[in-house]
């Protein structure tokens, strides 16, 4: 983790890392499934901030250390893309949040 | 507390050149809302609502005779006298500045006396404007604006003098299947641009152009090398790798055209996208392929002049 300060204003989410590569906006986080070290490394080239990674997939000792190096955060979540990419948008205030 | 937090002795030089080269009359407020000695608190009163002061000068032709401050009408309305005449309660005691003055000098005045506006003469001791620490901040940072504007132009262009990229070639060696290293050329590429001082869009593009690269000889060669020369003006990126080759070029520069296994693409690779990729963010892309090996070389011009713009290729 860094120090967790930055406010970030953006996000993308996706799983093919030479679609990330291309067509992430850096300062953002990214959102995905990915849970090993070459998303590090991708979000590092790309400027991506951080990773939240989704469906409780387990986030590898060797990626920690990476992202650590990196000064890029890592998040989990037990929720879906779709979830969380809806969570995300509704604190960067992309989306008016309805209550139903 | 001091209003404006500037030290006339301590300040960073760029500062100090500028509150003591601005003069008052650069700064202040010349369009006068004032009032005439036999006028109402009342109507003073509309006047700094309208005009959204806080302060009404009294003045005799153009001689300033006296001062009505927003306290004044507060303590009007709360004892009762806000029809009375401004000549009735107006300040007489005025500290003034002079509008050749340097702004240091109205920095002092604020720092010094609680007022929160001086009137401005000129040297015939007529009444030429109001100068507020409002008025002195919004100047102040529209020139250190201008002078942030300059600094960053002048260093851009010495960067590029100075020849912080000097003709280095760095190789590296890459291997089949090491996803455990893959990347790492890359990552130094985007070090070594970045302490040159290189705009960040630039080395986007350059970290991005070598990691589609390197990934490519990972996933798909036998092995080979990311060659990176640096020179004053460029970057040239060079992926030779030793086989087995590219049957259909073509086909490999379409987006979403992979030959990526199964295993490769649950690891998120195989997209299709890394030679599109590379060659949009490149300025100058060449590719030649046989049995022998691959050989790709990427160009990225390093100073904004002389970027093309590749985004809709």
């Amino acid at each position: 983790m860094n120090n967790g300060d930055e406010e970030l204003k953006n996000a993308y989410t996706g799983d093919l890392l030479s679609d990330v590569m291309g067509n992430a906006p850096s300062d953002s986080v990214l959102i995905t499934i990915q849970a090993h070290k070459n998303t590090v490394a991708v979000a590092s080239l790309a400027g991506i901030k951080a990773i939240i990674i989704c469906n409780n997939r387990s986030v590898p000792v060797d990626m920690q250390s990476a992202a650590r190096d990196e000064g890029i955060s890592i998040f989990t979540t037990n929720e879906s893309q779709f979830y969380a990419s809806y969570t995300v948008a509704t604190l960067l205030g992309k989306v008016d949040a309805h209550k139903d | 507390m001091s209003e404006i937090p500037i030290n006339p002795y301590t300040s960073p030089t760029v500062i100090l050149e500028l509150i003591y080269r601005l003069k008052i009359k650069d700064v202040m407020c010349s369009h006068l809302v004032t009032a005439s000695s036999d006028t109402s608190l009342r109507e003073i009163q509309k006047m700094m609502r309208d005009s959204k002061i806080t302060g009404v000068p009294i003045v005799r032709g153009n001689r300033l005779i006296g001062l009505i401050s927003v306290d004044d009408i507060i303590n009007a309305l709360d004892k009762g006298y806000i029809e009375d005449k401004a000549e009735e309660h107006m300040s007489r005691n005025l500290i003034v500045l002079e509008d050749d003055m340097p702004v240091s000098f109205a920095i002092r005045y604020f720092d010094r006396f609680s007022f929160h506006r001086f009137p401005v003469l000129n040297k015939q001791k007529e009444l030429v404007g109001m100068i507020t620490s409002r008025d002195i901040s919004s100047s102040l940072l529209l020139e250190m604006n201008r002078e942030m504007e300059q600094l960053e132009k002048h260093s851009n262009i010495s960067n590029g003098l100075k020849n912080n990229l000097n003709d280095e070639i760095y190789t590296y060696t890459i291997m089949k299947n090491d996803f455990e290293n893959a990347g790492y050329a890359s990552t130094q590429i985007k070090k070594k641009l970045k302490a040159s001082g290189i705009a960040p869009h630039i080395i986007r593009r350059a970290a991005i152009a070598s990691y589609e690269l390197e990934m490519n000889m990972v996933v798909h060669s036998n092995g080979g090398e990311l060659i990176a020369e640096y020179s004053n003006d460029k970057l040239v990126i060079t992926a030779r790798d030793t086989g087995p080759g590219i049957p259909d070029i073509q086909k490999a520069l379409t987006p979403g055209w992979s030959t990526a296994n199964e295993w490769i693409r649950s690891l998120g690779f195989g997209a299709g996208m890394g030679l599109p990729n590379t060659k949009n963010c490149s300025d100058a892309f060449t590719i030649e392929s046989s049995e022998k090996g691959t050989l790709v070389c990427s160009t990225i011009y390093l100073h904004p002049q002389e970027e093309k713009t590749n985004e809709n290729q």
